[in-house]
């Protein structure tokens, strides 16, 4: 059986072809292992539109409800609420949210207060830096972490800031203004979340 | 009697005639340098803890329901209702925290008697891989109760992907298999912390002790006892200032065990919780996707580096640069060995520079763990009256995250323009006869 001469042009050849042969199998097989971890079908199927009722949500309140997992805030502000939006302009990163914020709302609420109608802020209540859920501090007086504080939200776990229309301020880990759901009302006292106005999102 | 097991001994070495002098090369004639003080107990303690976590852990997936619904019932079915459920569930949560405790104390062991430095850098190299596989196990591990700082933990922790440009928000969903921790996530996690990373960490920990082994142990004088004469009253070829592993230092090492037991069993019956340290008092409440609790902080262990994520703020649209500073909190350390270019091992010969560097980089550590845990924020009020919180934190910790940074770009620069200062290192181990 011995080979009187080696061809080790063939045998790098063949040796070369097995490990690209087995290397694509072995990359192949991963994938389904990979896919796997993905949402699954139900997860998936989890996210219908939620209807809620603003009749009982006093000025100055704030309800949370639950829409694909997510809290979603509906706040009621108050006139004073509101007049304070105007004037955090410079202290902000995107007050106009056409920055890096252009994509964190509908275009029908891409405002100064980032809503459909001024007084009702419908939002996602995930903190853009790491998803916490930043805490409603409505009141306009001096805080810890803030002595000048105008209303908004702030988030326990990175210290994250937002003014009352969830406008990120500087010099927080957050680099975006919260998400403003798709959303429409449906009569003056009912809101629908995860349908724009114009049909589904 | 002893005869068969003569013949038992005979009959196994004849069809594996490898294993007694593997026995010999790993126990009896391993020769390691006779001058190991205090710190070179956490070693076989960090053992000692992962064989606990290891029996403690299959008894506790004995009666544990991994799923969204069942898990935090099911943990506290364990606490109150499984006989002696209570001790096995406190003996793993003390574990873990201990399990940081002494690989923290190992870590800075090797940082300051040399251990790292040439021909040491794999073992370095693979201890900071046990080190790496440590935390994502402990991170999922504490997952698996589902309590509310489970549930946000994990949220938080997932998300640190997710500030990646342009793939970070379909990874996040990759590593939850849903749009926020659910399920999917919990079980995932389970098979990871149970199966997947503790094969892992077993083969990491016998690579570790073999590259040890390989090369030989330091100690606190940094001499290689190989370098030096040779004969001791077990073999001729032995370095004279080594000693036999096996029985030597098993039995000093039992004596560690003797007292941390002592330690760990205080805890376990009598602080469990420790104040909130170990396990942590929101975990009580169960997972609660519209309620972050009031303060998110990791456990102790986490927030060092937790802290250096909270002191970056985002920049160019993107909060990726606090997660960047994290794991670069990480890799540096890795690279320790490439870093520090000195010849002398022990910081007992070494510059006044480097011990200052160290104690400095200590200090560092100990105060972004404070800014983690949030206990600056709760001092300055205190200490200061009434400023701006956030902005004296912010001050502290970024002051500290450089420092903690500036340690390896100081040992870099000291070394390799030569400013250090050494000491003459003596020829063999300071402790003789």
């Amino acid at each position: 059986m011995a080979n009187e001469v080696v061809d080790h042009g063939r045998r790098r050849f063949l040796t070369t072809a097995t490990a690209v042969v087995g290397g694509v199998g072995i990359v192949s097989a991963a994938v389904p292992f990979i896919k796997s971890w993905e949402p699954s079908a139900r997860a998936k199927a989890a996210g219908a539109p939620v209807t809620q009722s603003l009749k009982k949500i006093e000025p100055g309140q704030q309800l949370i409800v639950g829409w694909r997992s997510l809290p979603v805030f509906i706040v009621n502000r108050t006139p004073a609420q509101l007049a304070t939006l105007p004037k955090q302009d410079s202290r902000l990163v995107d007050p106009k949210s056409d920055g890096t914020s252009a994509g964190q709302q509908p275009k029908y609420a891409q405002n100064e207060a980032r809503s459909i109608k001024p007084e009702w802020l419908v939002m996602v209540g995930i903190c853009t830096h790491l998803g916490c859920v930043p805490a409603y501090a409505g009141e306009i007086k001096p805080e810890p972490f803030d002595p000048n504080w105008q209303g908004g939200y702030y988030c326990p776990c990175h210290h994250s800031r937002y003014d009352m229309a969830g406008r990120v301020y500087q010099g927080v880990p957050a680099p975006k203004n919260m998400e403003i759901p798709p959303y429409h009302f449906i009569d003056d006292t009912t809101v629908q979340i995860g349908v724009g106005p114009e049909g589904a999102a | 009697m002893a005869n068969v097991f003569a013949s038992i001994g005979d009959w196994v070495t004849e069809r594996a005639p490898g294993l007694a002098p593997m026995y010999r090369k790993h126990m009896s004639e391993y020769y390691a340098p006779k001058n190991f003080n205090l710190w070179y107990y956490f070693g076989s303690l960090a053992m000692l803890v992962l064989v606990n976590q290891i029996v403690t852990g299959i008894f506790l997936t004995m009666n544990y329901n991994p799923s969204a619904a069942g898990a935090f019932d099911s943990v506290q079915y364990i606490m109150r209702d499984v006989e002696w459920g209570w001790l096995i569930r406190y003996m793993h949560s003390t574990g873990a925290s201990l399990f940081f405790v002494v690989v923290f104390l190992h870590m800075f062991r090797g940082m300051m008697y040399g251990s790292y430095k040439k021909p040491r850098e794999l073992v370095w190299l693979l201890g900071m891989l046990i080190f790496l596989v440590l935390m994502a196990e402990a991170f999922m591990g504490y997952v698996l109760p589902w309590g509310n700082m489970s549930f946000w933990g994990a949220k938080v922790i997932v998300s640190l992907f997710g500030t990646i440009p342009v793939i970070g928000n379909q990874l996040v969903e990759w590593i939850m298999g849903d749009f926020l921790p659910a399920d999917a996530t919990l079980n995932r996690f389970f098979a990871l912390h149970v199966i997947a990373l503790p094969i892992v960490l077993l083969l990491l920990v016998v690579l570790h002790l073999a590259a040890l082994h390989e090369v030989g142990s330091n100690n606190p004088d940094g001499v290689d006892v190989k370098h030096g004469p040779k004969g001791n009253r077990w073999n001729p070829a032995a370095p004279t200032d080594g000693i036999p592993f096996h029985p030597y230092y098993t039995v000093k090492d039992l004596f560690g065990v003797g007292v941390f037991l002592i330690v760990a069993a205080f805890i376990i019956f009598f602080a469990p919780s420790f104040g909130g340290w170990f396990l942590e008092h929101d975990n009580s409440i169960a997972a609660n996707n519209l309620l972050t609790p009031a303060e998110i902080k990791p456990v102790w262990y986490f927030t060092p580096f937790y802290a250096i994520v909270r002191m970056i703020p985002s920049f160019a649209g993107t909060a990726v640069w606090g997660v960047l500073a994290m794991f670069g909190a990480i890799v540096v350390l890795f690279l320790l060995p490439w870093f520090d270019r000195g010849q002398v091992k022990s910081v007992r010969y070494r510059g006044t520079g480097f011990k200052v560097a160290l104690a400095l980089f200590v200090i560092a550590f100990l105060s972004l763990g404070a800014v983690g845990a949030g206990l600056v924020a709760e001092a300055i009020p205190a200490w200061f009256g009434n400023v701006d919180v956030t902005a004296w934190e912010n001050a502290f910790g970024r002051t500290m995250t450089l420092i903690y940074f500036g340690f390896f770009a100081f040992l870099w620069a000291y070394t390799h323009f030569g400013w250090e200062k050494t000491k003459p290192v003596p020829d063999r181990v300071t402790m003789h006869d």
